[in-house]
């Protein structure tokens, strides 16, 4: 696995805070065994409403087709812990996620999949968000070592956890084959668990 | 930083070491897996040639896409028959258990492994399901995960975590009659935010939870999520172990009192150290519901509406304004209105937050004192949580009562809380669920509007058609 320092693209912003992942994918979605096709089908019911009422989702703009850097408010991805949200923003398109913060479970979710979420102050988001619907032709660039998004002249501080941040830039974010290393220890663990062993001391 | 919590003691026995960027490697003692998030793992092992490495530490049922009417196979929905093939044909190959339709121990995966004894204090638990943290009740560390993280369970029997700090939400108090656990977390959610939790387990203590049975505990831990906490847990007691006592998967025999000693010996101790602590009182807690589209936005029943402008000044930041706003369109009700006489179309009584025999015998109590019959246009749907749940409110006759005030009886599982089975809201519908979300089109319509509250309101606003209160009718029950 490679690491993952810089990830850089056009952004999408989308506006709110606490979008929950029934948002992003609405559970009749959930009918699948495979994650295939998911990304059709990102935010369908705020973007069927929208359209209804004449608007346009940041998702079904044309401007914003092509984007990979999402930019979105606080808590976003609260809620259930499907994967399948996550799997639609990506296979729609998106490689990295700014928010003002994140759920767990979806950052978690995102980390497993190489998917960076680095945070930023709700006025740098407001900003940043300000920025791209602008001009949404504008680089976004985020660096991972140098902990910055870049857009622009603009440039901000960008906050991830550090283990987070390690697993990225040490190309470790799938963490399966660090796990499956210590195989040997967690059998060991097993056996002095009391719960699995019936309390023996 | 905590010290000396059962958080703190679960986190140093489960963990195996620190993984390279700092992230700890932590066994997980039980693992549970459902039809939904568990196919895709199961074929990411396939790609990468791996076995499940202990499949004895994981149970699997089917909850979410089963119909609840007529469940002959194969299903009605040939997306829902596919995902349960899948699941019978993954566990068989791993050697994995699958507790199926029919085997009497189906049901909501959260509600099955605590009536088995699987769920035990001092246990990780992890589910790809963020309502895991219902197993905390007992005193053991449990959170959501996701698909990803569901293969790398079944292929280590761990996880990549970072620690979580510990807030102690005390409550204190008795509560009055007609507020249940359901109102106690509500209105927990409703001061600490929906995501004032994220980055925090929650241990819930103090004499209110203290005098709550197993399945109340179950209730307020379930929703810990809902409050931004992974995970969320009760100190393990006497309530614990006499729950526990004689279920099939619990200790037996002399292994009971060596488990029963080291249960004790893992709750928190008494002078623990948290990150943070909260206390309510009992007293303050409301018949409350929810009105918005966050489980946060909760109101007691005495209370009106606020105006979008006091959520600047009393708990919210003036951002959320938006979102309140947003729900006052999407919900299509007004500041300083009451929820008291709202009208409804649809009752939904079930989920892993309110779908065990206690929360049934309450709504059958509601019923009696009632008396009278759900209006013919108001749709009822009782689900039981499990097989064993059905039976059990079957052998009290509790299944006639309710068809006799006219609600609808249901097969096990998770049904109308996230509409995944045929049972879903149509159009704008207003449906009054014991459930534990009420994001916009929860609850399969995609303009459907939730309103959670306990199995007791939702009774008797299922028959009156309104947002009902229990309170008088409780006194009534007392003074005859």
């Amino acid at each position: 696995m490679s690491a993952l320092t810089k990830i850089a693209g056009r952004g999408v912003p989308l506006r709110g805070n606490d979008i929950d992942t029934d948002r992003i994918i609405p559970a009749r979605f959930l009918r699948c065994v495979t994650f295939d096709g998911l990304g059709e089908h990102a935010f369908a019911d705020d973007r069927s409403q929208l359209k209804a009422a004449g608007k346009l989702h940041p998702f079904s703009d044309p401007v914003y087709a092509g984007a990979t850097v999402l930019v979105v408010g606080s808590n976003f991805g609260c809620g259930s812990s499907r994967e399948h949200a996550p799997q639609s923003l990506q296979k729609w398109g998106v490689r990295a996620v700014i928010g003002e913060s994140f759920a767990e479970i979806f950052f978690n979710n995102n980390i497993a999949m190489g998917i960076p979420c680095v945070s930023l102050s709700a006025a740098d988001i407001e900003c940043l968000q300000g920025l791209i619907e602008d001009n949404p032709a504008h680089n976004v660039e985020i660096d991972l070592q140098a902990n910055t998004v870049t857009v622009a002249d603009a440039s901000f501080a960008i906050k991830m956890p550090e283990a987070a941040r390690q697993m990225f830039v040490r190309g470790q974010w799938d963490a399966t084959v660090q796990l499956l290393t210590n195989l040997t220890q967690v059998r060991t663990r097993a056996v002095r668990i009391p719960y699995l062993n019936k309390f023996t001391p | 930083m905590s010290r000396g919590t059962l958080f703190d003691k679960i986190w140093k026995l489960h963990s195996i070491g620190q993984l390279e960027g700092g992230q700890t490697q932590l066994f997980i003692g039980l693992h549970l897996i459902h039809e939904v998030t568990s196919p895709q793992a199961f074929a990411m092992l396939r790609e990468l040639d791996l076995q499940v490495a202990f499949p004895e530490n994981t149970l699997a049922t089917v909850d979410h896409i089963v119909p609840t009417d007529d469940q002959a196979r194969p299903f009605a929905d040939p997306l829902a028959e596919e995902m349960m093939k899948a699941l019978e044909e993954n566990t068989r190959a791993s050697g994995i258990r699958l507790y199926n339709v029919g085997s009497g121990k189906q049901g909501v995966v959260h509600i099955i492994a605590p009536e088995l004894g699987l769920t035990q204090p001092g246990m990780t638990v992890a589910c790809g399901d963020s309502h895991t943290a219902t197993h905390g009740a007992f005193g053991a560390v449990a959170f959501g995960i996701g698909t990803s993280q569901v293969r790398d369970v079944l292929a280590t029997q761990t996880l990549a975590m970072d620690p979580l700090k510990v807030r102690r939400v005390e409550v204190n108090g008795v509560l009055a009659a007609g507020t249940y656990a359901k109102d106690v977390i509500l209105h927990i959610i409703r001061h600490l935010g929906v995501k004032g939790g994220a980055g925090f387990a929650y241990e819930f203590a103090g004499t209110s939870i203290e005098a709550m049975s197993m399945e109340e505990r179950m209730t307020v831990c379930n929703m810990a999520i809902e409050g931004g906490a992974r995970c969320g847990y009760i100190n393990p007691d006497q309530i614990t172990f006499d729950y526990l006592r004689g279920r099939e998967f619990a200790p037996q025999g002399d292994v009971w009192q060596r488990a029963e000693d080291w249960w004790r010996s893992i709750a928190s101790n008494p002078d623990a150290d948290y990150d943070d602590l909260v206390t309510f009182d009992a007293a303050d807690i409301p018949p409350t519901l929810t009105w918005g589209i966050t489980p946060g936005q909760a109101v007691g029943l005495d209370e009106t509406l606020p105006a979008v402008e006091e959520y600047a000044v009393e708990e919210y930041a003036v951002d959320e304004q938006d979102l309140i706003r947003q729900a006052y369109a999407y919900m299509d009700l007004a500041p300083g209105q009451s929820m008291l006489g709202v009208p409804i179309d649809v009752v939904f009584i079930g989920s892993c937050t309110n779908g065990r025999l206690s929360d049934l015998r309450e709504v059958a109590r509601i019923c009696k004192l009632h008396g009278g019959q759900v209006p013919a246009q108001i749709k009822t749907v009782i689900v039981p949580g499990s097989e064993a749940v059905k039976v059990a409110a079957e052998a009290e006759g509790l299944d006639k009562i309710f068809i006799k005030h006219g609600f609808e009886w249901r097969n096990a599982g998770c049904s109308m809380c996230l509409a995944m089975n045929p049972d879903k809201l149509v159009g704008r519908q207003i449906c009054a669920s014991t459930s534990n979300r009420n994001f916009k089109g929860r609850q399969g319509s995609p303009a459907g509007r939730t309103l959670l509250m306990s199995p007791a309101m939702a009774a008797l606003t299922a028959l009156e058609g309104k947002i009902s209160d229990v309170r008088p009718l409780l006194n009534k029950e007392v003074l005859s």
